[in-house]
């Protein structure tokens, strides 16, 4: 028997390991270009077209944080609903005791993050559906301990009237640039997040939790800095929402249909993909844009949609053009590229 | 004393729990599918009887007979047609299927129903009104009494099923391991359509139950979804079937109890009891946790 | 060799051309071709990963081809699913056994009862033949040794009166007495005239019993012939791939 040498295979001799493609890198900066431009558009466009990408964008926030928990950690949550709750009604807390409406959302982001690290040491014991169905129970019981307090409106709701100081438009377009932040802030975030180490621990739980935390990953911790993430981001969406309508009341800031809905847009777009949430959250927002008015019409179309979807294209749109192309805008991956003439290029 | 009147209404109501938590219990334990359209199902039955009722002027007791054959093929195709598909491509993907399914029932139900709240209890004649006083206290309503004795027959028929026939040992040993019963000669899809399709026959009896002890409308589903689940995770969600019933009595006397104190706090006490349940050691009421807090990776449907 | 056998001998009994088995993108099985005899007994050799495990569940419809066909006795059961492969008469007794850990002994064999083929095998007269699992009936399989348990499971495969039987490992993690047991009682089922399709570890004891030897490496057949023509040079070689010689089906 012959010993083998320890020389690379001639395959992947010269390879080098390669995190930016021109195309990722062109869209990456596009990216950028993107978000100031849509800075601008208050300017521009008029109070319809900024009340509508507010909403846009609160789904693109909710959207891509339901993914960082159930794409990247592989915790299904049916209780972020939580949070947008608690982000509405602590911005309301905070404005009532004298701070700016909007220092107020801020400030009912952090509150969001702070109060999930306890949390998480409880709901991060579970898995699969006991994560699904704690999740929602608490969301749940949150919304009912709410609803006890009188200060906040108790069962009939209450509003952020503090808002009024700001004339219309000024409210519009500032309620429209913190979110467009916030919204940015919290994207850049899971991508930052998915390109540091933490991400290929991450992406590694996900694959196979127990062969990653044979290799050392610290698996519990990974999922719990998501966990903070989302939890943050929803509170964010909440504070967003509130200032978007104005007006909350327990059963409906609470509702497990925001879950629903992010479930939707992640499915549809393509779970685990940073690009599918996006993509879902887009093709949402124009459903009801288009459809929202038909009552149940729409909605039976939008349960059928994802009846289709589970059952055509589970791997959502982006899944199934990845798969196909090969395709990947953000560089959140690694390629191997060869230095051998005949090697095929990557797009 | 009234609080020994409280405990037995909510081990009466933890009856109708009971019902509701076993089809759900059935599906998971067998496919491990968490049918988020399942409270939905139920109140479909409801609506279903309710027809009876309109056109017919069939008593919802009697209604329940011809309605249940209809849920039962309702039950198989879609886990033929729908849920099985779903299967292929993970866990998530059911769950979006059901979440999908739920939706279309609650708007379908509103468009052909109006929403409306009705309730069936008025025309079950002296059924609703009836209860046997026990002293100045404790009266138990005949309803609630059928309710919890239905759930009993239930149980045990499921039980019986699973533990002395054929095709109950067949759906166990596909629950366990499907891939190897397909070696052994079993139609595995064929026995997840029965088990769904026997899941949405008992939903449909929960439902009835929830028309005749209290009221329903076409979004009245994901609310008893949420009871079923919280008995069955109560009782323990590796545990044998009887564990849901368990879990919906538990439910049934927190609520209970729970009113007594305020009846704002009913539900809330509900879900408190239920977290409580999910994060002790024990993690359910007939199940034991292992070392590292995760739970026995396939539950079983016992014996 | 009896009347019976000798009319069946002239089509073969299973016929696998070209057939691949993947599991995600790495092909198991590569093109294997096979032809195997009614009351033949192949004995499947080949190290850890040579594609052993997946050829014979793909034989019994436990794993979907990606390419090629599968004929037995003249019908096409390449889209079969598993389970109708048993009424026809395949049956795999898996590797690690897969008994149903909660059902009891009695129940194990009894839900293999449904799509059984008629004949002298049914509940009662297997635990006859293994008459270790008498006092076990009431049993959960959970709890029996590993030597019961090996009986449990070919005895499961047995209820279907199966005329082609795959034995997937069936030494493994056994004492040698239990293994004894087990090759002895194979002995007497093959006596009846089954085709009998065996991978084992132990090259030596699976070659006492079998017709033919094959040799698997990375997915191919890289030897194969009759027991007698094979030295133990050439087995040994094949098995770990030393030579590679023109194997026959790659």
């Amino acid at each position: 028997m012959t010993a083998s040498e320890a020389s690379p295979t001639p395959a992947l001799a010269g390879a080098r390991i390669q995190r930016w493609t021109p195309l990722s890198a062109g869209f990456t900066s596009g990216f950028g270009v993107l978000i100031v431009a849509l800075a601008f558009v208050p300017v521009v466009m008029g109070a319809s077209v900024v009340q509508d990408l507010t909403s846009l964008l609160t789904l693109v926030l909710m959207a891509v944080m339901w993914n960082a928990l159930a794409g990247y950690a592989g915790l299904v949550s049916v209780g972020l609903q939580a949070y947008i709750g608690l982000g509405a009604y602590a911005t309301v807390w905070f404005a009532l005791h004298g701070v700016d409406p909007y220092v107020a959302m801020l400030l009912a982001t952090l509150f969001c993050a702070v109060v999930s690290i306890p949390l998480s040491f409880i709901v991060l014991r579970f898995r699969g559906a006991q994560f699904a169905i704690g999740t929602w129970v608490l969301a749940e019981a949150i919304g009912i301990f709410v609803s006890f307090d009188n200060q906040l409106g108790a069962g009939t709701g209450t509003s952020l009237i503090q808002l009024y100081t700001y004339s219309p438009t000024h409210r519009e377009h500032y309620t429209y640039w913190l979110t467009l932040a916030l919204t940015a802030f919290f994207v850049i975030a899971v991508f930052l997040l998915l390109r540091s180490r933490l991400g290929a621990s991450l992406q590694a739980i996900r694959d196979d939790e127990g062969a990653a935390s044979s290799v050392g990953v610290r698996v519990v911790a990974g999922k719990r800095i998501l966990f903070i993430l989302a939890s943050a981001g929803c509170g964010a969406a909440g504070a967003m929402t509130l200032a978007n309508i104005l007006f909350i009341e327990p059963t409906s800031i609470f509702s497990v249909n925001y879950s629903a809905f992010m479930i939707f847009m992640v499915l549809v777009g393509g779970l685990g993909t940073f690009e599918g949430p996006i993509i879902g959250a887009i093709i949402l927002y124009f459903i009801q844009q288009q459809f929202g008015n038909d009552g149940t019409s729409y909605l039976i179309g939008l349960g059928a949609t994802a009846i289709a979807f589970a059952l055509f294209i589970p791997r959502g749109i982006w899944g199934l053009v990845e798969e196909r192309t090969g395709l990947r805008f953000m560089p959140v991956g690694y390629r191997v590229r060869r230095h051998a003439p005949d090697s095929g290029g990557d797009p | 004393m009234t609080w020994v009147n409280d405990v037995i209404q909510g081990i009466l109501l933890g009856g109708y729990y009971g019902i509701i938590a076993c089809g759900l219990a059935l599906m998971f334990g067998v496919m491990r599918i968490i049918n988020l359209a399942h409270g939905d199902i139920a109140v479909l039955g409801a609506y279903l009887i309710y027809l009876l009722l309109e056109h017919w002027n069939v008593s919802p007791l009697i209604g329940l007979l011809p309605v249940l054959p209809v849920m039962l093929l309702l039950g198989y195709l879609l886990q033929r047609l729908v849920l099985q598909r779903s299967l292929r491509s993970g866990l998530l993907t059911p769950l979006l299927a059901t979440f999908g399914l739920s939706i279309v029932i609650q708007n379908v139900l509103e468009q052909t129903f109006s929403p409306d709240v009705r309730s069936l209890g008025q025309d079950t004649g002296s059924l609703v009104t009836a209860a046997w006083k026990i002293n100045s206290e404790i009266s138990i309503s005949a309803l609630s009494a059928l309710i919890f004795g239905a759930a009993v027959l239930i149980f045990a028929g499921v039980q019986l099923f699973l533990s002395r026939t054929n095709a109950g040992r067949r759906m166990r040993a596909t629950a366990e391991d499907p891939d190897t019963a397909e070696l052994v000669g079993i139609d595995s899809r064929s026995v997840y359509a029965w088990a769904t399709a026997v899941a949405v026959a008992i939903a449909t009896v929960g439902g009835l139950a929830l028309a005749l002890r209290s009221s329903f409308f076409p979004y009245s589903g994901p609310d008893q979804l949420i009871f079923a689940f919280e008995a069955v995770v109560i009782g323990g969600l590796g545990s044998s079937l009887w564990g849901a019933l368990l879990g919906g009595i538990v439910l049934g006397v927190a609520q209970t109890v729970g009113a007594q104190i305020n009846p704002e706090y009913s539900i809330l006490a509900g879900h408190i009891v239920f977290l409580v349940v999910l994060v002790s050691p024990r993690g359910g009421l007939l199940t034991l946790r292992s070392a590292r807090g995760a739970r026995r990776a396939v539950p079983t449907v016992t014996t | 060799m009896n009347a019976a056998r000798a009319e069946q001998s002239a089509e073969p009994q299973l016929v696998i051309e070209q057939l691949t088995l993947r599991h995600g993108l790495l092909e198991a099985v590569r093109g294997v071709s096979l032809t195997v005899r009614e009351g033949e007994t192949i004995a499947l050799v080949g190290a850890n990963g040579a594609g052993k495990t997946t050829l014979l569940r793909g034989i019994a419809g436990a794993h979907r081809a990606s390419a090629g066909t599968i004929t037995f006795d003249g019908v096409d059961v390449t889209k079969l699913p598993g389970h109708r492969r048993v009424g026809m008469g395949i049956a795999l007794v898996p590797e690690g056994r897969r008994l149903f850990a909660n059902l009891t002994v009695e129940e194990n064999l009894s839900v293999a009862v449904q799509r059984r083929r008629p004949g002298r095998w049914t509940v009662d007269s297997v635990i006859e033949a293994f008459p270790m699992l008498q006092p076990l009936r009431a049993q959960r399989a959970a709890t029996l040794s590993g030597g019961e348990q090996q009986a449990t499971a070919i005895g499961r495969a047995l209820i279907s009166n199966p005329r082609l039987l795959l034995l997937d490992e069936v030494s493994l993690g056994l004492a040698p007495v239990a293994v004894e047991a087990v090759y002895s009682s194979l002995k007497s089922v093959i006596g009846e005239g089954s085709t009998v399709l065996l991978v084992d570890q132990d090259i030596t004891r699976a070659a006492t019993i079998a017709d033919r030897i094959i040799c698997m490496l990375e997915g191919r057949f890289v030897l194969e012939g009759a027991r007698d023509e094979l030295t133990r040079e050439q087995i040994t070689e094949a098995y770990f791939g030393l030579h590679r010689s023109a194997g026959v089906g790659a």
